[in-house]
């Protein structure tokens, strides 16, 4: 598996809080420009992978498109949980023999469209049964009692949530497809935002986004021959901890080691190099505080150190380990973590819009919290 | 009709029954059937977790075996009521309309002081039956002793809530 197989492409479209076509259309636009990318006909696809929570499926991508005969597809469950495994699945199928050209993408638009959990009303089986009524409602809402156990246990504040946030924003200030370009983060705006659900405020939450991107992946010896420099699938893991519970995760023995553990132990395991040697890394971002608990997860830091290791720019351009450097779910767009996997090619192939220098390792994670999934990536 | 059967009726499993908008625009629970006897309870005033019958390990949220020694036997095993805040959390709006309605209520996870590995999602409130949003933020406090309540909701489920210790 190891290196057997690259992303030969990437595609997206325009990312906004609103966008006029419909989610099949943005698929199949992104799924194009990112064929387009590899130089790879549509007619030559015979693999997809996606993730639940997609309302366009194979099915309806492979017609669209014009694929040729599909001999695998697979559909990972778990919302941003999935966006690292779609590749994972693929990189598997093609180093197996199973399939020779995969694609994997994300549409949304979340960002006209309707929230899932403001139809609560009528999704109340197990596990909800035990959080929403008492108010638990939203994702923010789950997370942030896990973000005032872990401020309480480690000494964690805001301010080392602002680290993330500001590190985030920064990154999208220099990337003109961000949502948040051109629009700087201060101290004072976050400390003053309105709250979310305390100790979350505005700013330690994603943006709800419309827009839609793809990869491509081949094998190793056939990325060789496309458009770019190939970015080699190095290692991948899943994560579904013993006794997890979802993104309310309360009924294990330790709440505060998230599925990235999981992911983390299996990745490292089949990796050549350890989380010292990776370059930048693209972290799944939905909350500020998932990024504390996965920089700890992913063994950057020990556990109950990941707020410190925010600490004096360590995240930004320059730092220890510069992070999210489109701008993350957070700053550039918010599409279940699918365009951290195409930044994370974009930094191997030296084309972000904040390249790191030399980059030749990158960490791409799925969302924490939930059964989650992450890639090496090398050059 | 017992207050025990009415109960029981909500709490066929189902979960088609339509019954979860109350009045208070607030959710209520719609027990599987695994979790049925917890509301069961509830509702006689009895706080009760699932234990394995063969090895007596505790668990939640309920389910079919025991994930230590995969035995399907289980019992309900009656708690003291007495637990600890381990986290806590204020959800401020956008928010469905009845809980915007008390926002900012405070959520709570309570550590079970008979069983600290089960804790229960919550509310702290000032007696059983008043609003999520009764209790002042100040009051909350991650390691505060609380115990429980039992408050019937207008769709006749009884759900848990939690009272501080020392008022
Ligand atoms: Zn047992």
């Amino acid at each position: 598996m190891k290196d057997a197989t690259a992303i030969a492409g990437i595609g997206q479209t325009p990312f906004a809080k609103r966008l006029p076509e419909s989610e099949k259309t943005l698929a199949c636009r992104a799924i194009l420009a990112a064929l387009d990318d590899a130089g790879i006909a549509p007619s030559e696809v015979d693999a997809f992978a996606s993730y639940t929570m997609e309302d366009t499926d194979e099915v309806e991508v492979a017609k669209a498109i014009g694929a040729g005969d599909v001999t695998f597809f697979s559909k990972v469950g778990y919302g941003g949980g999935g966006s690292c495994a779609t590749v994972a699945h693929l990189a598997a199928a093609i180093a197996t023999g199973q399939a020779s050209v995969g694609v994997a993408w994300r549409s949304r638009k979340r960002g006209s469209g309707p929230r899932p959990w403001t139809n609560t009303r009528v999704q109340l089986p197990t596990p909800a049964q035990w959080t929403r009524p008492y108010g638990l409602l939203r994702p923010a809402d789950e997370i942030g009692l896990l973000a005032r156990r872990y401020m309480h246990e480690y000494g964690a504040t805001r301010d080392h949530f602002f680290n993330v946030a500001l590190a985030c924003r920064n990154r999208a200030n220099q990337n003109p497809a961000a949502i948040m370009y051109e629009r700087p983060l201060t101290r004072e705006m976050y400390m003053t935002a309105r709250w979310i659900s305390e100790p979350l405020c505005l700013f330690d939450n994603c943006l709800e986004t419309d827009g839609a991107l793809a990869c491509v992946v081949v094998s190793a010896e056939r990325a060789r021959d496309c458009r770019h420099r190939p970015v080699y699938v190095h290692s991948a893991a899943q994560g579904l901890p013993a006794q997890v519970h979802g993104m309310v995760n309360y009924w294990n023995d330790d709440p505060l080691t998230g599925p990235s553990w999981t992911a983390a132990r299996r990745l490292w395991k089949t990796a050549d190099f350890g989380p010292q040697d990776i370059d930048v890394a693209q972290i799944y971002d939905a909350f500020t505080p998932l990024i504390l608990l996965s920089l700890e997860g992913y063994g950057f830091c020990a556990r109950g150190e990941g707020a410190a290791f925010t600490e004096g720019g360590a995240l930004e351009i320059g730092g220890r380990l510069p992070l999210n450097t489109g701008g993350g779910g957070l700053s550039e767009a918010y599409v279940h973590g699918f365009n951290l996997i195409t930044e994370g090619v974009r930094q191997l192939r030296g084309t972000s819009t904040a390249q790191v220098p030399g980059a030749t390792t990158c960490l791409v994670t799925a969302g924490e919290g939930v059964p989650t999934s992450a890639l090496l990536l090398r050059s | 009709m017992t207050q025990t059967d009415t109960t029981t009726a909500g709490s066929g499993g189902s979960g088609a029954t339509g019954g979860s908008g109350r009045a208070d625009g607030l959710l209520a629970p719609v027990p599987d059937e695994d979790g049925a006897p917890f509301f069961r309870y509830a509702a006689r005033g009895e706080l009760r977790v699932q234990s394995c019958a063969d090895c007596g390990e505790p668990r939640f949220p309920p389910r079919p075996c025991c994930p230590h020694c995969q035995s399907f036997d289980s019992l309900w095993t009656k708690m003291s009521g007495r637990g600890r805040i381990w986290s806590y959390v204020l959800p401020h709006p956008p928010l469905l309309p009845g809980y915007a309605a008390q926002a900012p209520y405070n959520v709570i996870l309570v550590e079970l002081a008979d069983a600290p590995r089960i804790r229960l999602v919550g509310n702290l409130v000032a007696s059983a039956d008043a609003a999520l949003n009764s209790v002042p933020p100040e009051r909350l406090r991650i390691g505060a002793p609380v115990k429980a309540a039992f408050h019937e909701t207008d769709d006749g489920l009884t759900v848990v809530r939690w009272l501080l210790e020392r008022p």
